[in-house]
C-alpha cells in the first residue's frame, strides 16, 4: 500500500534562502531567520505515555526563512493555526527553537542561554495583542513603564522617572505628570496600548515584534495606535515584525510580506506587489474575504471550503490543496480528501441520497488516515461495486471537482473500493514568480 | 425635506417593535445608562445590523430585548413582541418564548455546547423541549435539514462538540438557533472569534438565512463590513443611543450622523487610502456629555448640540437621525447654528 510518506517530501533547497541579498551577517540586515522550526510534541493520554508510543509532534513553525533590513517592517499574515504568533515569539527567544538560525545583526543568537539571551532583549521588543493582560493592573504607569529599567539594572528612582516621562512623551500620553500615576484600570483601550508601546521602547530596541497590535482596539482609534507605531519608526529609527491576521491593516504598515499558513510562508514579497498582484490562491481568497464597508461590494461566493487542517497531521502535498479552487493533479490528493467530498456531497444531496448511500459505505473514518490508496469499506449487504457506482454518480455530478484530477482509478475490490490517487504529488517549495516568492505548483518551473 | 419623527405605527408585518428602552446598571459611582431611550422596528425576515464601538451599549441593547439582563439592571420602555410587552412580561412567560420564539446566537460558540453532549443531543433537547410530540425520526429531519443549511454534513451528527472546528461550531450554533424556526434571534458579534476566511463563510450563511427561514435577526457588530455583507438595515449606536438608522446602502453612501460619516472613514479596509479617526474617546456613560452625546468630538458641533438633545428626525432618504445639521429648524435657538467654540481635545482624553 502506498502509504502518505510518498508525496510528503517536506522541504526543498530552495525554500529555506529567502533573500540571498540579505543573509546572515550582511550589514543592511538586522534580523534574519534560516529554515527555523518549532515543534511541540504532542503527548497522549497515561498509557500511551507510559508505553512510550509515538505521538507525533505539531510543527507550528516549519522551515521559515526571511531576513528583516534595518528600518524595515515585515507583516507576518496568517490566520490561527498558522505559525504567525510562535514565530513571532521564537524571533525574541521567547520560545524554543527546533531547528534553523535567527541571526540578530549578524550574531547568531539561536542557541543562546537565557542569560546571554538577556541584555538582547534590550534590543528587540514585544508588544502585545491585549492591552488589558499585558499591564499589570496593581502597578500605575510609572512602575509599568519603568519597570524593563529596572530589570535591567537601573535602580535610580530619578533616572527611571526621566526615562519613564520621556518614553510617556514619544507615545503621546501627555502631559505626562496626569498619567505616571494612574493604573491601567484608569486608561481608556487606546491609552493602554499606547502605555505598552512606552514600555516597549524605554529601553531604545531597534526592533520591535508587535502581535496584533490594534485587533483588540475599536475601529475608531486603530489608525491612531497605527500612525504612533510608524512615527515612532520614523524618529526612532525602529524596525517591526508585525503580526497579524488583517491584511488591511497590514498593508498600511508593511514593507514586506510573509503569509503563513500552517507553519510555512505561502507567498513572500514586496508589500505592493502582493496586493496589487497576489499569486498564491491562498492570497487571493484572503484579500477577498475582507469585508468592505460598502453594500454596494459583496464576498465573492467562492470562498476556499472548509477551515484550516489540524497542525498535527496536515494534508499530503501542498497543505491548502483541499479548499484551492485551483488545485490540481499533482497538489496532493489523498483518502481524506475523498472523506470530505462524500460529506459535502451528503450535505447537498442530504434529502434524496444520503439515506441511501450512507448504507453503501460501512466506516468512512477509515479515510482519515493519510494514505494514497484509499480503501472505502462496503456497508452491510452492499459490495465495491455499489461504491465504485456511487462513486461514478458523484463525478457525474459534479465532474469539476479538482479531487478527480488526482484519481488514477476507482476499482471494484470485493467487500470494498479501492481509490487509487496519483503518487507523483509534490509539496511545493517557494518558487520564484517576479519579486515574489510562491509556495504553489501552478508556479513550477518547467524542467 | 425633513419632518419630526411622530407615533408612527410600524409596518404591518412588524415582529419587534423597541420604543424608548432604558437600561440602566448599579455601580459604586452611580448608574450607568447603557441604553438611553432607544427606538426601532424589525420587520420579518429581516436583518437589522447594529453597529457600534464598545461600551456603545450595543450587547447590552441585544441581551435587553430578549430579557437576558442580569438582576442588577433596570430596563424601562417597551419591546413589543406579537401582541406582548417582553418587558413586563412575567420571567416564567418570557422563558417560555426562549427557543421557539426568540433566540441567541452568541460569539463565542464553544461556551455554549455542552461538551458531554453529542450535537444530536443538543437538538433532540431543544426539540423535545419546545415541541413535544414530534418522533425521533422527525426531531432527526428537522435537525439534519437544518444543520445542511448551514453545511454541516449529516455524517457528524452524533460527534461531541470538540470534533468540530470553530466555524462549524458557529454553524452547528446558528443552526440550534434556528431549528425551531423562531421569529426572531439576536446574534451577538457571532464571527469575532473566527478567522478571516470562515468568518466570511459565516457571514454569508448569515445573509442567506433569509431564503430558507422568516427570522428577523437582530445582528450586532463593531465592524461596518459585516453589515455592508449582512444586513438590509443599520443601526448606528453611539453612548446608549442609536445616532442614525436607515436601509443599509443609504446610510453607507449618504451618512447623515456626522458619527456614521466619521466611523466609516475610520474603517481600515483594502480600499482604505488615508488613515483617519476620530479625535477623543466615547464617553463615561455615568456622566455622559449633555445634549447631543456625539458633541465632545463631533467635527460639526454647533452651538445648540450641547444644550438640547437633538430629536429624531427624518431625511430624504428614509433615514432616522438625531443631529441637529437635519434641524428641525424651529427647535434650534436663535444663532445655535453658529460652531461650537471648543477647547482642542488632548491626547489626555484621548482613546
Amino acid at each position: 500500500m502506498a502509504v502518505a510518506s510518498r508525496c510528503n517530501e517536506r522541504r526543498s533547497v530552495s525554500q529555506t534562502k529567502l533573500e540571498p541579498g540579505a543573509a546572515a551577517g550582511d550589514a543592511g540586515s538586522l534580523l534574519s531567520v534560516e529554515d527555523l522550526h518549532v515543534h511541540y510534541a504532542l503527548r497522549g493520554g497515561v498509557l500511551s505515555r507510559f508505553f512510550g508510543s509515538e505521538q507525533g509532534s505539531v510543527k507550528a513553525v516549519d522551515g521559515v526563512s526571511f531576513a528583516l533590513r534595518r528600518g524595515e517592517v515585515l507583516g507576518v499574515v496568517g490566520e490561527s493555526g498558522s505559525g504567525k504568533t510562535t514565530l513571532g515569539r521564537a524571533i525574541l527567544r521567547s520560545v524554543p527553537v527546533t531547528a534553523g538560525k535567527i541571526h540578530f545583526e549578524g550574531r547568531d543568537i539561536t542557541d543562546l542561554s537565557e542569560s546571554q539571551v538577556r541584555p538582547l532583549r534590550r534590543r528587540m521588543q514585544m508588544v502585545f495583542q491585549d492591552p488589558n493582560a499585558a499591564l499589570n493592573p496593581a502597578m500605575d504607569l510609572l512602575t509599568a513603564v519603568g519597570h524593563p529599567l529596572r530589570i535591567h539594572g537601573e535602580n535610580d528612582p530619578d533616572r527611571i522617572r526621566a526615562a519613564v516621562v520621556d518614553s510617556l512623551e514619544r507615545v503621546g500620553l501627555v502631559p505626562t505628570e496626569q498619567f505616571l500615576h494612574k493604573y491601567p484600570s484608569d486608561l481608556s483601550g487606546g491609552q493602554k496600548q499606547r502605555a505598552v508601546i512606552a514600555r516597549a521602547i524605554i529601553l531604545g530596541p531597534d526592533l520591535l515584534v508587535a502581535d496584533e497590535p490594534v485587533s483588540m482596539l475599536d475601529m475608531s482609534v486603530r489608525a491612531k495606535i497605527l500612525e504612533l507605531m510608524l512615527e515612532l519608526k520614523r524618529d526612532l529609527g525602529l524596525s517591526y515584525v508585525y503580526v497579524t491576521h488583517d491584511l488591511a491593516t497590514a498593508k498600511f504598515f508593511c514593507d514586506t510580506i510573509a503569509i503563513m499558513y500552517l507553519g510555512r510562508i505561502v507567498e513572500y514579497g514586496p508589500a505592493e506587489e502582493i496586493y496589487a498582484d497576489p499569486k498564491h490562491p491562498y492570497t487571493q481568497s484572503l484579500l477577498k474575504a475582507i469585508p468592505e464597508p460598502d453594500p454596494t461590494k459583496s464576498i465573492p461566493r467562492d470562498l476556499p471550503r472548509g477551515e484550516i487542517p489540524d497542525a498535527a497531521r496536515p494534508p499530503l502535498g501542498c497543505s491548502f490543496h483541499p479548499r484551492c479552487a485551483k488545485a490540481f493533479e499533482i497538489c496532493g490528493w489523498e483518502s481524506r480528501d475523498l472523506r470530505d467530498l462524500l460529506e459535502r456531497h451528503w450535505v447537498v444531496h442530504r434529502e434524496d441520497e444520503f439515506e441511501q448511500e450512507r448504507r453503501i459505505v460501512g466506516d468512512i473514518a477509515l479515510l482519515d488516515e493519510p494514505r494514497l490508496t484509499a480503501t472505502v469499506p462496503a456497508g452491510t449487504g452492499h459490495s465495491g461495486q455499489d461504491i465504485v457506482a456511487m462513486l461514478d454518480r458523484i463525478k457525474t455530478d459534479d465532474p469539476h471537482e479538482p479531487m478527480w484530477s488526482g484519481v488514477r482509478a476507482v476499482e471494484d475490490a470485493g467487500a470494498s473500493a479501492r481509490v487509487d490517487f496519483r503518487e507523483d504529488c509534490i509539496d511545493p517549495p517557494l518558487y520564484d514568480v517576479g519579486k515574489q516568492r510562491v509556495a504553489c505548483l501552478l508556479f513550477r518551473p518547467e524542467e | 425635506m425633513t419632518l419630526i419623527d411622530g407615533e408612527l405605527p410600524p409596518p404591518s408585518d412588524t415582529v419587534l417593535t423597541v420604543r424608548d428602552l432604558k437600561v440602566w446598571y448599579g455601580t459604586a459611582r452611580g448608574a450607568v445608562r447603557a441604553v438611553d431611550g432607544v427606538s426601532f422596528d424589525l420587520r420579518r425576515g429581516e436583518t437589522l445590523g447594529l453597529v457600534g464601538e464598545s461600551g456603545s451599549g450595543k450587547s447590552t441593547l441585544g441581551r435587553g430585548v430578549l430579557g437576558l439582563l442580569p438582576d442588577a439592571a433596570k430596563i424601562t420602555g417597551e419591546v413589543r413582541f406579537r401582541d406582548r410587552d417582553l418587558v413586563t412580561m412575567r420571567k416564567r412567560d418570557l422563558r417560555s418564548l426562549r427557543g421557539p420564539e426568540l433566540g441567541l446566537i452568541f460569539q463565542e460558540p464553544m461556551t455554549r455546547l455542552n461538551p458531554l453532549m453529542r450535537i444530536s443531543d443538543h437538538f433532540f433537547e431543544t426539540l423535545h423541549t419546545h415541541e413535544r410530540g414530534l418522533s425521533k425520526e422527525q426531531m432527526r429531519r428537522r435537525a439534519l435539514d437544518t444543520l445542511g443549511a448551514m453545511g454541516i454534513p449529516p455524517t457528524r451528527f452524533a460527534n461531541y462538540p470538540h470534533e468540530f472546528s470553530g466555524g462549524m461550531r458557529q454553524r452547528i450554533m446558528i443552526a440550534l438557533a434556528l431549528v425551531l424556526n423562531p421569529a426572531f434571534v439576536v446574534a451577538d458579534e457571532p464571527t469575532t472569534a473566527l478567522d478571516v476566511l470562515v468568518e466570511a463563510q459565516i457571514i454569508q450563511i448569515l445573509s442567506d438565512i433569509k431564503r430558507n427561514f422568516d427570522t428577523a435577526i437582530l445582528l450586532i457588530t463593531h465592524n461596518l463590513g459585516i453589515i455592508a455583507e449582512a444586513c438590509q438595515r443599520v443601526a448606528v449606536m453611539y453612548a446608549g443611543r442609536i445616532a442614525e438608522q436607515g436601509d443599509a446602502r443609504a446610510v453607507f453612501s449618504h451618512p447623515a450622523h456626522p458619527y456614521t460619516r466619521e466611523l466609516l472613514a475610520s474603517t481600515i479596509s483594502l480600499s482604505t487610502t488615508e488613515l483617519h479617526y476620530i479625535p477623543g474617546a466615547p464617553p463615561d456613560l455615568i456622566d455622559p456629555p449633555s445634549g447631543c452625546r456625539f458633541h465632545p468630538r463631533c467635527p460639526d458641533a454647533m452651538r445648540v448640540c450641547p444644550i438640547r438633545r437633538p430629536p429624531t428626525v427624518t431625511t430624504e432618504l428614509n433615514q432616522k437621525v438625531d443631529c441637529w445639521l437635519h434641524g428641525p429648524d424651529e427647535l434650534i435657538p436663535d444663532g445655535g447654528r453658529e460652531p461650537l467654540q471648543r477647547e482642542a481635545i488632548g491626547v489626555a482624553d484621548e482613546a
